[in-house]
């Protein structure tokens, strides 16, 4: 009797399952697969171009020193800009989640899904409209200060982690702020009846409760930063060369995609390593 | 009027049996799918054309290979005409089928990189430069050096092209070399080192290149012939400049893939490209040079075709760019990484 519950069960499990893991059959693992399988090519295996199986676009990433270079400057701004991201996001879900009551509450939320509406190129844009010289940032600036300044941060690593956090931004503060909502006031309370300082209440218990959702709000941003490259090549002119610009490179300008496919995976291996080395404190948060 | 009676003979004669539909691959606004000329060209011949576009030479050579039979005429940079012959994507042209051949330069038609295996595979369709354009404000005297790239006053208003290979031609014509027989590299990439810091960002499209100079970006930067002209159409205050050291000259054909079905439909569609009526109207829009004399000579004293490339002390210091082997095209593209890596 038990043992065919038990069947039932399964059976209505895989039904249920079935769309979603064809879904990630159709929509991610055949796509990628064939991006590995071209990433051991010698060329395009189109028309009659001559192609065989070979390791060397992987080697190519070892022989120069800079695919490895950019592979490095792109961490680094992974970094920065969900180290920025996080100090700006956590207050703001803090303020949300913890401040703010009523209706207040969803029109400040609405703010801050709003630049997801818009389309992420659009956003680019502006950005270069306000931080190029002569543009709106140097015109406020100028109105409002009595002595002359100049600002021109277009075309800067600056402009690229401006234009960066502002698109993601959103994750890091919804994430957050589900966590921080989650956290019941009474515990806070109680803390204060105790006698605990904010500063106390914050980083033994704000903190630990929420960092769930900030750890994984950052690790939402700083895998697509790593590969970004629009960002970069529209913000940071000569300067905007990172390893995302490179991929793009190779698939739309050189037409070298088993080269292109090869960085791509060593960038996902790398970011797999990453996030590995910090599985054991993901763990510990979560409990 | 040869041509009008020629063009309603054949109008008469597509009457009883339906024109047939070409399809054209091309980059996009580059004269092959200008309206107004589709039109009359249908009125003419009775054949419809439709447009697919590229954005890159390998793009193209990619659309060939992967779609046999897809497109009729096809736009091909005469340096990369004898790879696609080799290649068996483009067939040998038929010049008595184009009445405007004989006007067309003999230079041009006898080009060895249009005539890979000793038969005609491209008709030279039109010509143009690469080379400086300056802010016409700021520079009361043109230039006359490609120096004034590396003039540190001009420091983070300079701009250049994000491709490796014409970055690399144009340090070798800086440092005194044969864009098509680069000796010292090491001169070049010392040139393009220096070159680097100058630069404020690069440009991609005319467009870009547009905004950037009208807005004050770009005081110096390198530029498209054809682009120019048409820059200086809408009123952009720029000088076009050839340098002492020369330009890169390159020259573009319209060829027949191999697969093609609809071929004498083709050599009318290019024929129509190349007859001079076109090109004169085609050029008060802003048109790179042509490839047909009689065009040449019909165009008006103003024109920027005329004025600029009509010159032949201009044209005798152009370095026309010959087919690039694989070898040096990847040479150039990781020296070229490599330095943008280091930024």
């Amino acid at each position: 009797m038990s043992s065919l519950s038990a069947r039932q069960d399964r059976i209505r499990a895989f039904t249920l399952l079935s769309p979603a893991y064809l879904w990630l059959t159709v929509a991610v693992f055949l796509p990628l697969s064939a991006m590995v399988f071209f990433s051991f090519l010698s060329d395009v295996p189109f028309g009659d171009r001559e192609w065989h199986g070979t390791l060397e676009n992987y080697q190519e990433f070892f022989q120069t020193s800079t695919y490895a270079t950019l592979l490095w400057k792109s961490l680094k701004l992974g970094l920065m800009v969900t180290g920025i991201s996080v100090l700006i996001g956590f207050p703001c879900a803090y303020v949300l989640a913890k401040v703010i009551k009523g209706r207040s509450r969803e029109a400040l939320f609405l703010l801050v899904i709003l630049p997801f509406w818009s389309n992420s190129l659009v956003r680019i844009f502006s950005w270069a409209i306000v931080l190029r010289g002569n543009g709106v940032l140097d015109f406020a600036a100028n109105a409002v200060l009595p002595w002359d300044v100049r600002i021109n941060l277009m075309f800067s690593p600056t402009a690229i982690v401006i234009g960066l956090v502002h698109s993601y931004l959103p994750y890091v503060i919804l994430t957050s702020y589900l966590a921080l909502q989650a956290i019941d006031d009474s515990l806070i309370e109680a803390a204060r009846s105790l006698g605990a300082k904010r500063r106390t209440i914050l980083t033994r218990l704000i903190l630990p409760l929420a960092a769930p959702g900030i750890l994984a709000g950052a690790v939402l941003i700083f895998v697509p930063v790593v590969g970004s490259f629009m960002e970069p090549r529209l913000l940071g002119g000569r300067r905007g060369t990172y390893y995302g610009t490179v991929i793009e490179d190779q698939f739309v300008a050189v037409f070298n995609w088993p080269l292109g496919a090869a960085l791509s995976f060593i960038l996902l291996a790398v970011v797999l390593v990453i996030l590995g080395a910090f599985s054991p404190i993901l763990r510990r948060a979560r409990t | 009027m040869k041509k009008l009676l020629a063009a309603s003979v054949l109008a008469l004669a597509a009457q009883g049996a339906l024109g047939d539909e070409i399809r054209v691959l091309n980059w996009q606004g580059y004269g092959t799918d200008l309206d107004w000329s589709l039109e009359a060209f249908t009125e003419a011949t009775g054949h419809t054309v439709v447009h697919e576009y590229f954005t890159s030479e390998q793009e193209m050579l990619t659309k060939l290979r992967t779609n046999p039979g897809a497109y009729d005429v096809v736009l091909i940079n005469a340096a990369y005409t004898a790879q696609a012959q080799e290649e068996g994507l483009i067939g040998p042209v038929d010049a008595t089928l184009i009445s405007n051949f004989a006007d067309l330069d003999p230079n041009l038609t006898g080009n060895e990189d249009l005539n890979p295996g000793g038969a005609l595979h491209g008709v030279p369709w039109t010509w143009g430069l690469t080379s400086l354009a300056v802010n016409a404000g700021e520079f009361p005297d043109a230039p006359t050096s490609l120096s004034v790239l590396w003039d540190p006053e001009l420091k983070g208003r300079v701009s250049i092209r994000d491709d490796g290979l014409e970055a690399v031609q144009f340090a070798a014509m800086a440092t005194g070399q044969n864009i098509n027989d680069i000796q010292d590299m090491d001169a070049v990439k010392a040139k393009l080192t220096e070159l680097l810091p100058q630069i404020t960002t690069f440009w991609g499209s005319e467009n870009d290149w547009n905004q950037f100079m009208a807005a004050g970006d770009f005081a110096v930067a390198t530029y498209w012939s054809g682009s120019a002209s048409r820059s200086i159409s809408k009123g952009l205050p720029i000088t076009f400049v050839v340098a002492d050291e020369g330009a890169i000259g390159w020259l573009d054909g319209l060829s027949i893939p191999a697969s093609s079905t609809h071929k004498e439909a083709a050599h009318a569609f290019i024929d129509w490209m190349v007859d001079p009526e076109f090109y004169v109207k085609w050029d008060a829009e802003g048109a790179p040079a042509t490839s047909n004399a009689n065009a040449a000579a019909a165009l008006p004293e103003t024109s920027f075709n005329r004025k600029v490339l009509g010159d032949p002390a201009t044209v005798a210091k152009v370095q026309f760019m010959r087919p690039v082997s694989e070898e040096n095209r990847e040479t150039y593209l990781k020296l070229w990484q490599e330095l943008k890596a280091a930024q």
